[in-house]
């Protein structure tokens, strides 16, 4: 219900201001009237105390000389009192002497009895006010005198009370009506404009919007100026942040597209290589065994030995070449991460060298159940790696001894694969990765010097770091994590 | 008179090489040379110059290489597959490349092989050996259309 809503502030202050001006009119009321009561009270009492006086004191020779007519005619003047109900005077003993009752009231009933040791006494009871006075002549109590009146004056005076606060209520109710609407006007309209605003703008997103100010400087005008301001500020930010998107996408597809470019540009050299540079290496290696095979017998041993280095230079070159397109594959190759068991990976990179070597014995020590996400394939290619070279370099070690397992180093878990084989100088240690560094003579320990750069560049390449430790004969231990 | 292999090879030094492996295994099979992939269409399909000749005529089997000039080595294979009358001719794929792609393009346009050629020539002569074995002497050739 939007359209109630709407307006809920408008009514709530037509209706506190209704509440006030009601409860104060009303309060403001029931004081005069309070008042008039208490005062009009008094002034009933102190009029009928005097007429009781007057009777009293018009009774004093009547009482003395025992004239109860004179008594009774001396009350009769009370009929000019039309409030005066009944009267009467009692003698000093308490007899009833002389009485009155207004017209077709009770003639002829008992005057109520006055209460002992009573001289001035009134009360209200009944609705009727009766008053008790003490007759006294020359310093003695004579008799007592008794009149009872009714409220009828009272009653009457309260209902016109009554009569004008409603009127003068009507009238307040009407006049703050007016007001409030006056005032719905200077106060609600403005909040009940912003309210639309806001809903709107937070339905539409729409931070354009803008609330319309008062211009009368006053809080509703100062709250839509704020509300104005932060709406500006929102759309700043807004633009700001939508141009810094867009130019962040448009770098992303910038260097999408010049990586996309270079990953060709590699893919071609790469494709280039392995076809290419492998060729004429094929011709020399292939004419040299020619030259080896046909013309033998015009070779002597010298002749022969050049012939076979160059073969030997030339497979060499080829494995190079080879390596060296292994390792640019593996920075190409899309890594497809899953859960790999990395203990029964090591286990069949392990048998496969075993089997290559049956005569050597190698006491492999793997670890159980080690698992890891990352790419399987390529994950091979570390394990063939890491473990083919500690099966290269404890080939010369008589009880060889290869581990794979998981351990804790610096406060970070890592893997490590390790040899008590020929190990390293590790004041060389941070050259062992790089494509093309061997530490060892070719001739000890065969190789390229990629396997390493290629291990390292998969362990990047999973976001890992890789490590080596190590000394010369003392065996060698390389940690990873994934 | 054993069927001739037809020999599609740009360099002379492969050629060369690929002619002494055959000749070192006592293949004795004519060997008909095509340089570039064009050269290969035209003596498989009869047209250019070798229009006329008798295309009934296959050749015991084609190795093949992959980088040619003019036609490549895999739109050759392509075409000879898509015709009817090559499509069930043995062909083996003999390259450089051991890139993947390659394998997975070769294998999926229907070769039979696909041999790298190794640098070391003594294992070429080996493959050389084992793929006379294969395709001259323990594969029977698909049946002649004319038969």
């Amino acid at each position: 219900m939007p359209g109630l809503s709407n307006h809920s502030i408008t009514k709530k202050l037509t209706r506190m201001n209704m509440l006030v001006s009601g409860a104060a009119l009303c309060i403001a009321c029931v004081a005069f009237v309070a008042y008039d009561l208490v005062s009009f009270r008094q002034a009933m009492v102190y009029n009928l105390s005097i007429q009781a006086q007057m009777a009293g004191s018009n009774s004093v020779s009547p009482l003395l000389f025992n004239d109860p007519q004179a008594a009774d005619n001396t009350l009769s003047a009370l009929k000019a009192a039309p409030n005066v109900i009944s009267a009467g005077i009692y003698t000093l003993d308490g007899r009833p002497f002389a009485g009155y009752w207004r017209e077709g009231n009770g003639q002829g009933q008992t005057l109520p009895k006055v209460p002992a040791g009573q001289t001035e006494a009134h009360w209200f009871k009944d609705g009727q006010l009766v008053l008790v006075r003490t007759i006294v002549f020359e310093g003695k109590p004579t008799g007592t005198v008794y009149i009872r009146s009714d409220l009828r004056e009272m009653t009457h005076r309260l209902k016109r009370y009554a009569g004008i606060a409603a009127i003068v209520l009507l009238g307040s109710l009407v006049a703050a009506l007016l007001v409030a609407s006056i005032f719905q006007r200077a106060v609600a309209d403005p909040i009940v404009h912003l309210a639309e605003i806001a809903r709107t703008v937070s339905r539409e997103k729409n931070y354009g919007m803008r609330a319309t100010p008062t211009g009368k400087g006053d809080e509703p005008d100062i709250l839509i100026g704020a509300f104005n301001e932060m709406l500006g500020q929102i759309q700043e930010r807004d633009g700001a942040l939508q141009r810094a998107h867009d130019e962040l996408e448009q770098r992303v597809e910038e260097r999408t597209a010049q990586l996309a470019a270079a990953n060709k540009e590699l893919e071609a050299f790469s494709y280039s290589v392995s076809h290419d540079l492998r060729a004429p290496l094929r011709s020399i290696d292939g004419f040299g065994l020619a030259l080896l095979e046909d013309y033998a017998d015009r070779l002597d041993e010298e002749g022969k030995d050049y012939l076979q280095r160059i073969r030997a230079a030339t497979q060499r070159m080829g494995l190079l070449i080879d390596d060296l397109l292994n390792l640019s594959r593996m920075t190409r190759a899309e890594i497809r991460k899953e859960v790999v068991n990395l203990s029964s990976l090591a286990r069949s990179v392990a048998e496969g060298l075993q089997e290559a070597q049956p005569e050597r014995r190698i006491d492999f020590r793997i670890e159980e159940r080690l698992e890891a996400k990352a790419d399987p394939r390529l994950l091979r290619v570390v394990f063939e790696n890491l473990l083919g070279n500690a099966y290269k370099f404890t080939s010369k070690t008589s009880l060889a001894c290869i581990e794979f397992g998981k351990t804790r180093q610096n406060g970070n878990s890592a893997y490590f694969v390790r040899d008590n084989g020929a190990g390293f100088d590790p004041v060389y240690a941070n050259r062992l990765f790089g494509a093309f560094q061997r530490l060892h003579d070719a001739k000890e320990f065969p190789g390229t010097g990629v396997g390493l750069a290629t291990v390292q560049r998969i362990i990047h390449r999973h976001g890992g770091q890789i490590w080596a430790e190590g000394a010369v004969e003392k065996g060698a231990t390389f940690y990873f994590n994934l | 008179m054993d069927k001739a292999i037809l020999l599609v090879e740009d360099n002379p030094d492969d050629e060369a090489l690929t002619l002494r492996a055959l000749k070192k295994n006592n293949i004795k099979n004519e060997v008909v040379i095509a340089r570039d992939g064009a050269e290969a269409l035209d003596y498989l399909f009869g047209t250019g110059k070798y229009a006329g000749r008798d295309t009934e005529v296959l050749p015991q089997v084609v190795l093949l290489d992959l980088k040619l000039p003019k036609v490549e080595g895999l739109e050759v294979l392509r075409r000879v597959r898509a015709d009817k009358r090559t499509n069930l001719l043995p062909v083996v794929i003999l390259t450089s490349s051991n890139e993947e792609q390659d394998r997975i393009d070769g294998y999926g346009l229907g070769a039979n092989s696909y041999v790298r050629k190794p640098v070391d020539f003594s294992q070429f002569l080996e493959a050389a050996r084992q793929l006379g074995l294969y395709w001259l002497v323990l594969n029977e050739p698909p049946p002649s259309r004319r038969s």
